[in-house]
């Protein structure tokens, strides 16, 4: 048996994981990270980057076969063909690249990185299965940075054509019938690619409505999309069943068989707690996931938890941010958790940004709020691209016009979420925004008119 | 509407009352299921009780200080509920139910405490004279403030709530924080302070833990004539000695000077059995103990706590450490049980590199001998030819001087500064 000692143990090397050890490197902490597969977690290699390569050449793919046809735009095209294995080895290099960018990163911080499975003796020991044999590793402090997988339903365990969003990232085909099973932003996602790349796609969702997260004046453009792209979408139906290419659901109405060579499954996803010795530690759990105080701490002295594991929003921002405050928090710095919003996009076509309170969530709390929205249909940069969908809202206080949150759903506004998120962690007012010249022409314009309406003087509408 | 009262629930191990330590709640407050109400404290430990109804408090049943019975009420509470539990169930300080931590997006359907409505409509919140300070946020609000002056405040120990912010909505700016750094510690008014007479007292009250360290003092001091005997001892090998099983320790955990000075201690008191012993003074009866527990004099956030080595005399260098390490942990987290907390024989004290030149320890009646271990430097020392570094450090050892004399207390120290200068003579049996 081998053995290791260091000052910062890291279970995980996920989006959490390695910034957290990246900073702990930093900060001159004797710092290892201990990751079964590659660097990156979920995000880098089976989630938000794979996810968006295949969003990306889905929809050139269609921009050309739109191009083929009769179009305003004028261009004359042949019908556009695609090879999805070629796709997929294109996103499989940039996960790569990206991944060893993250070793590199790792290395330049002087952390270690040990290759293996771990498994938690004590609070203070744990125990990793390296490809060299078993290496005991005593560490002062324990994060448990291990994330979250998706969730199986029990009628439609993974496997064969039921595939997880993982398999779905890496199919070599385009599956000609896809059925999926959850219409969270997940499967809505991959959902509107894959019917961009010509699949039949039909979206099974239990709640009432899709993206059952956000309010419907959000979700309407994504549902009307999906609808235009020849997408089904059954709200208020379960799924019981799958065989013979063939999907039995429940719906409002009754049972019904929807045909089917692939069905995604995605069903949300569950923190990754079990099966590597962390229930003999005995945390205190809040429900899930493990308890965490505002400074990451367990209920267990010397012993932290990060990302996924923590509880929701399982975002990979967050958990960056969770990692990069822990590290300080264990070289000594005075930190804590006193974030004011986490920004949260769905990469659906048009795309849903929103940071803070909605006016729902507003009216729950019982805040005297105004709202303010501009419709991309009045914003020049929204129509010169061809796409004028969506609006962009927001959320003040009444009396003080303190803005407690900003949402927007249309072409491209994810890139708008770091200027939401930074008006709301910035305490702005209303004023500020509109003391800001927003260049023209672009989307982010609209940020300035809603705030201007609420002011009672928008200038374009 | 009803009134319901919550009463102290059984902290257990037996204990009939307790010390109310701190409260959390004054009347008027609005608490929620689970929020802690009080801090009460047993024989040894500190329990925290929470609410186990969402309300608002009523009244309190005692005051800081005050020992209360287990069963009586501890505050009587308003819920707006009416019919769901029954009244005067005993809170439980287990079983919280299960509640995702909170995060602005997560908890979108919670109702907000009731100042947030009164906050907004407030009129001086609306248009208040341009340059001057604005009312504090209401209760539980986070302030306002962008995320570099939260860190700079965070840095300084200022809390944001206590500061006036002068930019929009009350948003603290980063001139707000610079007239509290002005304005220096322990206040967040924006005036000058330098020059100024300061006026005032503050009074702390005395108790819990606090208390129970200031009876047992008075009890030690007053009654035990206490002679101190103060002796240097040359550690340079017992240093060599702990520097080659530290090089030799693979991951097994760094051995302290500790260990070595009870097992030197252990040793002594074979040769001075009377040290190791309790003194009665009404009974007036001596007991000579024959195995050696040490009590550990322990530094901890709420003060002084004495874990006790049992059985020093039969372990070894090692097990030593590992016991003295879990203790000190227990003692500082509060988990120490009472097994654990008492029944010492003789006591070590030791402030490690605070342990100053020399010391007059406090015997921990009815005790006989405590030994004070002083901080360890490396002074010249001469060898008869030449002054030579050594490693030194001196021992300050206080005996009860009614049942020890002053002959037997020096001859005590000798024999513990003999074995610490030639450890081997610790380890040999029978031959020191």
């Amino acid at each position: 048996m081998r053995h290791e000692s260091c000052k910062v143990l890291i279970i995980g090397a996920g989006p959490g994981g390695y910034v957290c050890a990246i900073r702990a490197g930093q900060l001159g902490l004797d710092t290892i990270v201990v990751e079964a597969a590659a660097p990156g977690g979920t995000c880098l290699n089976v989630g938000c980057i794979p996810s968006k390569a295949l969003i990306h050449a889905a929809e050139a793919f269609f921009a050309a076969r739109a191009h083929a046809g009769d179009n305003p735009l004028g261009i004359t095209a042949s019908a556009p063909r695609i090879d999805l294995s070629r796709t997929v080895a294109w996103k499989d290099g940039i996960v790569a690249r990206l991944t060893e960018g993250v070793a590199g990163l790792l290395r330049k911080a002087r952390v270690q990185m040990v290759r293996g499975k771990a498994r938690i003796l004590d609070g203070k020991t744990v125990e990793v299965a390296t490809p060299d044999g078993p290496l005991r590793i005593r560490t002062e402090h324990l994060v448990i940075a291990t994330g979250s997988r998706p969730q199986a339903i029990p009628a439609l365990p993974f496997g064969g054509d039921i595939l997880s969003s993982t398999e779905v990232l890496s199919l070599s085909a385009v599956p000609q019938r896809l059925a999926i099973v959850g219409g969270g932003y997940i499967g809505l996602e991959i959902g509107t690619a894959m019917a961009k790349l010509g699949a039949e796609v039909t979206v099974v969702e239990a709640a009432p409505r899709i993206l059952p997260q956000y309010d419907a004046d959000l979700t309407r453009p994504v549902l009307a999309r999906l609808k235009a792209l020849g997408a089904t979408v059954l709200t208020g139906t379960s799924a019981d069943s799958f065989a013979d290419r063939c999907l039995r659901v429940t719906a409002p109405d009754g049972p019904r068989d929807i045909p089917a060579d692939k069905v995604l499954v995605t069903a949300g996803r569950a923190p990754a707690t079990e099966g590597f010795g962390l229930e003999g530690l005995g945390l205190e759990m809040a429900g899930r996931f493990i308890r965490i105080d505002e400074g990451c701490r367990s209920s267990m002295q010397g012993v932290y938890a990060i990302g996924d594991v923590t509880g929701d929003p399982m975002l990979a921002h967050r958990a960056m941010a969770q990692g990069e405050m822990l590290a300080e928090i264990l070289a000594g710095h005075p930190r804590s958790w006193d974030k004011r919003a986490i920004p949260a996009v769905c990469f659906t076509d048009p795309e849903i940004v929103t940071v803070g309170l909605s006016p729902d969530e507003a009216k729950a709390r019982e805040l005297a709020v105004e709202v303010g929205v501009f419709p991309f249909s009045a914003n020049g940069r929204a129509m010169t691209a061809g796409d004028d969908g969506g609006f962009i809202r927001v959320v003040a206080r009444k009396t003080s016009h303190e803005v407690v949150g900003i949402q927007a759903v249309g072409a491209g506004v994810a890139e708008l979420a770091g200027e939401f998120a930074l008006a709301i962690e910035m305490c702005a007012v209303l004023e500020d925004i509109t003391g800001t010249i927003h260049a023209h022409p672009t989307r982010g314009e609209a940020l300035h008119e809603a705030s201007l309406r609420i002011l009672g003087h928008a200038l374009h509408i | 509407m009803a009134e319901k009262n919550i009463k102290v629930p059984d902290v257990g191990e037996g204990v009939a009352q307790v010390e109310l330590v701190e409260w959390h709640v004054k009347p008027g407050d609005m608490v929620r299921e689970d929020d802690v109400i009080a801090a009460v404290m047993t024989d040894k430990a500190t329990v925290e009780i929470p609410s186990i109804f969402e309300g608002t408090i009523v009244s309190l049943g005692g005051e800081i200080g005050d020992t209360i019975a287990v069963g009586s009420v501890l505050v009587v509470i308003e819920t707006s509920g009416g019919s769901g539990a029954a009244a005067g169930a005993a809170a439980t300080p287990e079983a919280k139910p299960e509640a995702p931590p909170e995060t602005p997006e997560a908890s979108p359907a919670k109702p907000a405490p009731a100042p947030e409505r009164t906050a907004d409509r407030t009129p001086d919140r609306a248009a208040p004279p341009a340059g001057t300070a604005r009312p504090l946020r209401a209760e539980g609000e986070a302030p306002l403030a962008a995320p570099a002056v939260r860190a700079r405040a965070r840095a300084a120990g200022i809390d944001l709530r206590q500061v006036a912010g002068t930019g929009p909505a009350g948003r603290i700016t980063a001139a707000d924080l610079d007239r509290v750094f002005e304005a220096g510690p322990g206040s967040a008014a924006a005036a000058p302070s330098r020059g100024r007479r300061r006026e005032g007292t503050s009074t702390l009250r005395v108790i819990g833990l606090r208390r129970k360290i200031a009876d047992r003092m008075s009890l030690a001091n007053s009654r035990i004539p206490h002679i101190t005997v103060v002796e240097e001892v040359d550690v340079t090998a017992l240093e060599d000695l702990r520097a080659a099983m530290n090089a030799a320790r693979g991951d097994r955990p760094k051995v302290t000077m500790l260990p070595f000075i009870s097992a030197g201690l252990c040793r002594a008191l074979a040769d001075h059995p009377g040290m190791n012993a309790h003194f009665d003074d009404d009974a007036g009866i001596v007991t000579r103990y024959n195995p050696v527990h040490i009590g550990i004099a322990t530094m901890t956030d709420s003060g002084l706590v004495v874990p006790v080595l049992r059985h020093a005399e039969a372990l070894g260098i090692r097990a030593t450490a590992a016991e003295i390490a879990r203790l000190a942990e227990a003692a500082r987290s509060g988990k120490a049980s009472r097994d654990e907390l008492t029944g010492s024989t003789i006591t070590i004290t030791s402030l490690g590199p605070l342990g100053a030149i020399a010391t007059t320890p406090i015997i921990n009646h009815p005790e006989v001998a405590i030994l004070g271990v002083n901080k360890m430097a490396v002074r010249p020392m001469w060898d008869g030819h030449q002054f030579v570094p050594r490693k030194m450090m001196n021992i300050s050892a206080s005996f009860d001087h009614r049942v020890v004399d002053g002959w037997d207390a020096a001859a005590f120290v000798q024999g513990v500064k003999q074995l610490l200068e030639t450890p081997a003579l610790i380890f040999m049996e029978d031959e020191a």
